[in-house]
């Protein structure tokens, strides 16, 4: 791989998943490194949380157990702002969950990707393995299909199916059977557009960091100065990709509660 | 950038966690800040009542004390009242038992005037009688006379 080293190799090596095949047809792929990451992440911090969680006290708590509560009390005072139904059934921990995984799958992207890529390589055996899921739109989507799976599901089941119906056919233009094709477009293009955007502007975000990070690592190999210039540059993205990685969590999460609260409400 | 199982996958995993963070996560810490929250309530509800606990107390107490004082007061006066009384009552026993005394002494002195006088008056009787005797011995019958001695004697007493 060494030999044949030109900026296009090295960009397809980096943005190239590790895969394996589940069936017939190219849908039956499965990126080993997106899941293998996000289910790790996901066991890591639910499991940090569920470890300080079960521990918890209502005397004086200790300094783990109060950062857990001010991450806890953050999503729920930004969930109460937005969702006014009992939001301790479901809403909030969903927020919470999404907030940390999201943010823990984003912050991958602050490893320094050649050494990580070395580390894959020659510790684990592993060729082409990437560190940052958030890169994959395959996860960004599954995010954003499942939470647009529950707001359909919370539409029909806060305002019936007959209420859901009546939703998409006469908001929010009117209840005239002649507006009932224009406002089933214009709900149909909400729905579509929803998820879209949910996930593709957390993947994209993501995903210009790391190509940022890659056209640095690329200008690091011309020589001592692009070297040089490269560090000083990518560390300056680094710190500036803390507040995206984080920012990123964050309105990924609102958009969350906000499409799930807009499903509980009646137009 | 290929749509693949990985979504489905993905969405899976995602699940699993939201329904992890649901059950397992969420309601524990919040059961342990709503029971710190009732605490702290409870604890400013506790200072408050203590803060009116105290100020009754201190009014009660202030109370008690202007009570007391007043007692002691009465009690001081009456104490006084009695004293002058009781020295009152001194002063007019020893005055009655004083006079009592100096009309016992009068009495006495009255009466020793005359037991001395009757001790005189006899001893004069007797030497009247003597000298009377001693000159009438010569020449008068004793018993011719004793009448009249008698009642000489009868008369000086």
């Amino acid at each position: 791989m060494a030999a044949e080293l030109t900026p296009t190799s090295y960009i397809n090596h980096h943005l190239t998943n590790m895969t394996t095949t589940v069936g017939d047809g190219s849908f039956w792929t499965l990126h080993l490194d997106a899941l293998v990451m996000s289910v790790m992440l996901g066991i890591m911090g639910m499991g940090f949380l569920w470890l300080i969680v079960r521990k918890a006290t209502p005397g004086v708590p200790s300094k783990t157990q109060a950062f857990v509560e001010l991450l806890v009390e953050f999503i729920d005072s930004q969930v109460k702002n937005t969702f006014h139904g009992n939001r301790h059934v479901f809403i909030a921990p969903a927020a919470l969950t999404i907030f940390v995984w999201v943010l823990l799958l984003n912050a991958m992207d602050l490893l320094p990707i050649d050494i990580m890529a070395w580390v894959y390589e020659h510790v684990f055996g592993l060729h082409n393995w990437r560190s940052v899921p958030t890169t994959d739109v395959n996860t960004t989507f599954a995010l954003a299909l499942s939470i647009w799976l529950l707001t359909i599901f919370f539409s029909i089941k806060v305002k019936g199916l007959g209420g859901w119906m009546h939703e998409l056919f006469c908001t929010p233009f009117g209840t005239n059977i002649i507006l009932w094709p224009l406002n089933l477009l214009f709900n149909m293009i909400e729905y579509i557009s929803k998820p879209l955007s949910h996930s593709l502007r957390l993947f994209g975000n993501i995903y210009a960091g790391e190509i940022i990070f890659l056209l640095l690592g690329m200008w690091a190999a011309t020589g001592v100065s692009g070297a040089f210039f490269s560090a000083i540059l990518g560390a300056g993205w680094a710190i500036f990709h803390i507040l995206i990685v984080s920012l990123q969590a964050f309105i990924f999460m609102m958009l969350t509660v906000v499409y799930l609260a807009m499903a509980h409400e009646s137009h | 950038m290929n749509i693949n199982f990985t979504l489905i996958s993905q969405a899976i995993a995602f699940s699993v966690f939201v329904w992890f963070t649901v059950k397992f996560v969420w309601p524990p810490l919040l059961r342990a800040i709503e029971e710190r929250q009732k605490q702290i309530a409870d604890g400013l509800a506790a200072g408050e009542r203590g803060r009116k606990e105290l100020e009754l107390a201190d009014q009660r107490s202030s109370d008690v004390l202007k009570d007391a004082k007043q007692r002691a007061a009465d009690i001081v006066t009456q104490a006084e009242k009695r004293a002058a009384e009781i020295i009152d009552e001194a002063k007019s026993v020893a005055k009655v038992e004083g006079d009592r005394i100096i009309a016992g002494a009068k009495a006495e002195i009255a009466h020793e005037i005359f037991s001395a006088k009757e001790e005189l008056r006899q001893q004069v009787s007797g030497l009247v009688l003597t000298g009377a005797t001693k000159i009438l011995r010569r020449e008068i019958d004793a018993k011719a006379h004793a009448d009249l001695l008698t009642a000489i004697e009868a008369e000086l007493k």
